[in-house]
Parts: structure tokens; C-alpha cells; sequence
């Protein structure tokens, strides 16, 4: 299956989430072991490791804040500096701060680490990633002679600019793809067999480490045409870390938002959504999903996406229930659960149990059907908690918009 | 008539730990006939007391002649199920298994290309045909009812959901199918329809769509050049931000094709009668059935 798309309709899977996101570092550490050349680096966690590397390197340098989001440059999260001493004030000032870009939400994310890296004298910036393509079923090549701009943007303005070349599940991506891939990027002849092999390098390290997206940009030719990657951006897919021991300790908790790390640690699909109101619990991502849509529909934001699973007990059960409580954009909790594997009676002895710990007074919508329904109402009816019925999704809708009128009305 | 399923369904389950017995007890109860159990080491003995056991799918198909397959093991180990199955020569394998690391899904579907064997899922509630009790995968029993709407979805409580708005307007299922909710995935949308189109039981079609990929619109343009039976549609995820993976894998914006409105939109301009919101399946049904 050698399918060759150079003008795709949309781009495929890019996930920011639910992946195992891990530093520029950690990814250039990844690229050094399968051969793609990147610059000299080493990271540092204090000011003078700084001004070591610095001097170990040599000339001027770029000091790079580390943390799990684009944008850094346009903050001050990557500044260039002359001298030793000048990367040990630059770091000074980053490690410790927040760095807020447009990809990191208004409260930002820690710097802990820099990455002090050679400078290199550049002719060209291009760009390379690698992700899956659900809809061809393979990992899929994307390149662009247009480095240093984010993809989406390329994507929307300029599609005929993309070239994308699928791997073979089976057999790789062969050479000549790899050297198509490069002859599409225009490099200079002399950076041709290089590139052809970086691509094929970058290839392997997409498959053998089960990467849900590498990607590099810019990937810059320098004046002297060597092929170097600028930045490495490497998620690895969470589903395959037990075959990569070695992989699962590049996890930074801390570059997380504390409710969605949480909510990893129980082993809860969560997603916390900006400027949401109504907290939603519910088995099942579909309904999940659906129930955010009709909770909008009937006036609210969601606060977040959460999926219990099928198989919770009750301990996960109160934990979901208290990472909503802990939300504190949170006003109104809707539970809708369609119990197939899950059973609605331990559902709803973990939000109790959960609700009593919390003292939670905020009022509750709850449809609950499917196996062991009846006994999972009886449950919280019998609790003194505030709590309101619905029989289905449709009469959810209909509770939660007199609830919206009533907390409206209180205000 | 069902599609993929029915009275000749021969059942193999594979992976018989917790959730897999609990589920094939489920199975049984309802009254699809289960021939074989697969699971290393227990050759000889009897699934409650009944059901052979093997260590082998090969063996299990050559003793019994089973002829479906349902597959309960773990994540890790589903790849190499789905294969065995596939080389066991069954015609229809359902992974139930969430968690199934995405290059393994790619390795399989490039595996079953050529083989006659059909894959549902992974990461999907599997297939039931009420009129003919056959259930294979953990789609609830109790929900369903015989009658003439064919269900097909991305999703697994959703489809329980729009099973049970049908049921409350009076209308009963020929066949539900839940294709999962991974990136990479066996039959699709489209290939369902196929059935759906061709079944003389199905007088209608419920499509539940999510967030996510393009395989709505092909579904779209499928339905546009050869289904005429009406077809309900709604999408999962119009209120989920982009960049954000809902849960399944396969549910994240990540391009224009990904969002709710372009697969509505999509859907809408082959006939099909979307609804805005997915707690409306039932009554639009309804409606357009008269």
C-alpha cells in the first residue's frame, strides 16, 4: 500500500492529549540514539550547569525553556545569548517562572529545565512529521518547505504545499520514498543523501518507540548543507508504553493540569475545558461526548470531559466524583450513566460516599439506566443529597436548563 | 435476515479471564450459541460445565466448526489473537479489547487484506441481532428489541442510548454494530451500510458519528450513491475543543474534516436526516418513518 496523497483534505491525527508528551530534551536524546543529527545540546537545571554547558559549547548559544508546549519563542521561553556568563542570567530568569504561550492556557507551564543548544548557521527551514492516518490505516510522512510555521497553518492556507508519503505497514518506508520525501523538501544536492536518511532514521524512531506524533520544526539546512533537526516534538502513545519501560519515566507530571493528572493516575479518560460550568460524569466516551453536547445546547458549558470506563469500582467512582468537586469552575454536576458493564449501585455508593467526604452542596442531575439501575437510584434518593432525576439524556437536557434558570435566579 | 450475525452464528470467545466469562455468561444466557472457548492451558476442561475449552483457535474451529470469533484478551496480547483468529479461517472476528496500541491495529488490517476473514473493531461493543438472539460482544441484551432498524456506531454506551430512544418510540433493531472507537479500525461506516442496504430486514439506518477522521463523510458519499433506505445520523463532539482527544482516539479535532459541523454538514447533502442533537435519534426516526 505505497499510497501517495500531495494534497490532503485534512491533516491527520495530531493529539495534545492523552498521549505521553515529553520534553525537547528527552526527544533530541531519542533522535541522538537512532542517528538523526540534531545540534549540540545538553539541558541544565540551575544557572551555573547552564554556564558550564555554555562554555563546554562554546560561542553563542540558545537557552530553550522546557516545557510541553509550542510558542515559546514569541514569550521569551528561547533567547539567543553571547557568552557563559549571559546563559547563566538568561536561565536565572527562566527556571522557576511560569512560561504562558499561545498553546499553554492563561496559567502557563513550569519552567524547570533548560536546554542549552549550539548555535548553527542556517539556510533553509523546513519541515517533517510523522503521525498515523487512521483513514489510509498507516503512519504517513508529511513534509513542507514552509519550517518554522505550525502545519494547521500551512494546511489551511497553502495545502499544496504539504507532500505526504505513507509508510507500508509491513515492509517500512522504503528509500525512495525517503529520497522523494527529501527531493520534495528542494534540498541542495549535496544534503540529498543525507536528508534521505534522516527521513528514513526519523521513520524508525516513529515505529520503534510507538510514537503517536514526531516532528520536527524547523529542520534547517545550513550554509555548509548539512541537514540538522532544529526541534523535536515526540509524543509516545500511551496504549504502547508496556513494551517501552524504558520510555514511561520521560513523563513530566508536572507539565500537566493537576485535576487531568489526577484523573491519569486513577486511570480516568479526563479532560478539563476552559470556562465550563456544568461538571459531567458518564461511562463511555460517545456518550460522554454527547452528553457535553446537549449540556451546551441547553445553555451551559461543559467543565470537562470525563469517562468512567466500564469496569470502575468505587474507589475510581469517588475519586472521578472529587476531581470534579475540585474543579472550581464547577457549579453543577450532571451523572449519566447507561450501565452495560459498569453497575449504576456502585456508581452511585461512590458518589455518595465521595459527595459526604466533599461536604458537596452544589446541585447534582442524574439519568441512570442499565444494569442495576433501580437500585443505584434508590441509592442517592435515599442519601440527602441534592439531587435531581432524569429518565434519559433528552430529559437531562430538559433538568438542566430549569437548574441553569434557578442558579440564574439565585445570583 | 441479520447482517454478519444470526441463527447460524457458530461462537468462539477468546480470553475468558473476568470480564471475558462475564460476558460470555451474558451470551449465553440470552441464547447465542457458544461452541468453543479459547484459553491456553485449558484443554479438556468445560466452560461452565458446557462449553469446550482449547488452547488453540485452530483446534477450537476444527472440533466444533465455529465460525465467529469474540476476543476478550488483553491489549497486549490482542494483535496476536486477532491473527490467530484470522489464520483459524473464522469469517467474522470482533475485538472487543480498549487499549490496543495503534501500530499493532495497522500491522492487522494490513495483515487481513487479503484474507476473507471480516474484523469489527477493536475498541467496539460488538455486533447483536435481536430477532435471532445472536450477540457477539457486550452490547446489553435487555435493551434491545427485534424490528427493522439497522444501528451502526462509532460509539458503545451512545449506541445503548440510541437503541433505547428507538425502543421508546416503538421501533426495534434488525441488527445493532458498534465499529469502535479507535484511529485504526476493521469493517467501517461504509461497509456496514453495504450490509444494512442489502438486508431485506433493515427498513431503516441509524449512523452515530463522532469527532474525528473523515470516515463519516466517506459514509456520506457512500449513502449518497447507493443507499436508499433513510438513514438518521448524529455526531458526537460539537461542543469538544480541537486538539483535545475525547476518550476514543479516533475523537479529536484535528483539522476541519474532524468537526461535528463538516460531518452534519456532509451527511445532510446525502439525504441523510441529521439530527443536531444525539437525544433526538429516536423521535426523528419516528418522524421519518411516519
Amino acid at each position: 500500500m505505497h499510497v501517495r496523497q500531495q494534497v490532503p483534505d485534512q491533516l491527520p491525527v495530531k493529539s495534545e492529549s492523552s498521549f505521553v508528551n515529553i520534553h525537547e530534551y528527552q526527544a533530541k536524546e531519542i533522535l541522538d540514539r537512532f542517528g538523526v543529527p540534531t545540534p549540540r545540546a545538553e539541558v541544565a537545571s540551575t544557572a551555573s550547569e547552564a554556564k558550564e554547558i555554555a562554555s563546554r559549547i562554546g560561542g553563542r548559544v540558545v537557552v530553550k525553556a522546557q516545557v510541553h508546549a509550542g510558542g515559546r519563542g514569541k514569550v521569551g521561553g528561547v533567547k539567543l545569548v553571547e557568552t557563559p556568563e549571559e546563559a547563566k542570567q538568561v536561565t536565572a530568569s527562566l527556571l522557576g517562572t511560569r512560561l504562558v504561550t499561545n498553546q499553554t492556557g492563561p496559567s502557563g507551564l513550569p519552567v524547570e529545565k533548560v536546554m542549552i543548544a549550539e548555535t548553527l548557521d542556517i539556510k533553509d527551514e523546513l519541515y517533517l512529521s510523522i503521525v498515523i492516518d487512521g483513514d489510509i490505516g498507516a503512519p504517513v510522512v508529511m513534509a513542507s518547505t514552509e519550517g518554522g510555521m505550525e502545519i494547521e497553518q500551512v494546511a489551511e492556507a497553502t495545502p499544496e504545499k504539504i507532500f505526504r508519503v505513507a509508510g507500508d505497514p509491513l515492509i517500512g518506508l522504503t528509500t525512495y520514498h525517503a529520497r522523494d520525501i527529501a527531493l520534495a523538501l528542494g534540498v541542495p544536492a549535496k544534503a540529498l543523501r543525507t536528508t534521505t536518511k534522516l527521513v528514513t532514521d526519523l521513520y524508525r524512531v516513529f515505529i520503534e518507540n510507538d510514537c503517536s506524533l514526531v516532528e520536527i520544526n524547523p529542520l534547517v539546512i545550513t550554509k555548509d548543507d548539512q541537514v540538522a533537526a532544529l526541534d523535536a516534538k515526540i509524543n509516545l502513545e500511551d496504549d504502547a508504553l508496556f513494551r517501552h519501560p524504558e520510555l514511561g519515566g520521560l513523563r513530566d507530571s508536572n507539565q500537566q493540569d493537576p485535576l487531568e493528572q489526577r484523573a491519569e493516575q486513577a486511570d480516568l479518560a479526563y479532560v478539563k475545558l476552559d470556562g465550563g460550568r456544568v461538571g459531567c460524569m458518564v461511562n463511555g466516551a460517545g456518550l460522554a461526548m454527547a452528553t457535553m453536547d446537549i449540556t451546551k445546547a441547553a445553555g451551559a458549558d461543559p467543565a470537562n470531559f470525563l469517562d468512567i470506563g466500564g469496569s470502575a469500582d468505587q474507589a475510581r467512582i469517588e475519586e472521578a466524583f472529587k476531581i470534579i468537586m475540585d474543579d472550581d469552575d464547577v457549579e453543577m454536576i450532571l451523572v449519566n450513566l447507561f450501565a452495560g458493564i459498569a453497575r449504576s449501585d456502585i456508581v452511585a455508593q461512590g458518589i455518595v460516599a465521595a459527595a459526604k467526604e466533599t461536604d458537596a452542596q452544589l446541585p447534582m442531575v442524574v439519568a441512570m439506566r442499565g444494569t442495576n439501575a433501580e437500585e443505584g437510584i434508590k441509592i442517592l434518593a435515599d442519601s440527602d443529597l441534592n439531587i435531581t432525576g432524569a429518565p434519559d439524556l433528552a430529559g437531562a437536557a430538559v433538568v438542566i436548563k430549569q437548574k441553569l434558570q434557578e442558579l440564574e435566579g439565585s445570583n | 435476515m441479520a447482517i454478519l450475525v444470526g441463527a447460524d452464528t457458530r461462537l468462539l470467545v477468546q480470553g475468558l479471564g473476568r470480564d471475558g466469562s462475564f460476558q460470555a455468561n451474558r451470551t449465553r444466557e440470552y441464547g447465542t450459541n457458544m461452541v468453543a472457548a479459547v484459553h491456553p492451558g485449558r484443554d479438556g476442561q468445560k466452560f461452565e460445565d458446557e462449553v469446550p475449552y482449547f488452547s488453540t483457535v485452530a483446534k477450537a474451529v476444527e472440533e466444533t466448526g465455529a465460525n465467529t470469533g469474540v476476543i476478550f484478551v488483553p491489549a497486549p496480547y490482542a494483535m496476536d489473537a486477532i491473527i490467530e483468529q484470522i489464520d483459524a479461517g473464522l469469517e467474522l472476528v470482533v475485538c472487543i479489547t480498549e487499549g490496543v496500541p495503534v501500530l499493532d491495529m495497522v500491522k492487522v488490517m494490513a495483515y487481513i487484506n487479503d484474507k476473507p476473514t471480516r474484523l469489527i473493531g477493536s475498541n467496539c461493543p460488538g455486533v447483536l441481532s435481536p430477532a435471532t438472539k445472536a450477540k457477539v460482544g457486550i452490547v446489553p441484551a435487555n435493551i434491545v428489541q427485534p424490528g427493522n432498524i439497522g444501528v451502526v456506531s462509532r460509539s458503545g454506551t451512545l449506541t445503548y442510548e440510541a437503541i433505547a430512544q428507538l425502543v421508546q418510540h416503538g421501533m426495534g433493531q434488525s441488527t445493532c454494530v458498534g465499529i469502535g472507537g479507535d484511529p485504526v479500525h476493521g469493517t467501517t461506516f461504509t461497509d456496514v451500510l453495504e450490509l444494512f442496504q442489502a438486508d431485506d430486514e433493515t427498513e431503516a439506518i441509524v449512523l452515530i458519528g463522532e469527532i474525528g477522521g473523515i470516515r463519516e463523510q466517506l459514509a456520506a458519499d457512500y449513502i449518497k450513491e447507493h443507499v436508499t433506505k433513510p438513514v438518521v445520523a448524529a455526531i458526537a463532539g460539537s461542543s469538544a475543543p480541537a486538539g483535545k482527544r475525547m476518550g476514543h482516539a479516533g475523537a479529536i479535532i484535528t483539522g476541519k474534516a474532524a468537526l461535528a459541523s463538516e460531518k452534519n454538514k456532509a451527511l445532510a447533502a446525502a439525504g441523510v436526516h441529521v439530527v443536531e442533537s444525539p437525544a433526538l435519534i429516536g423521535e426523528k426516526m419516528k418522524e421519518v418513518l411516519g
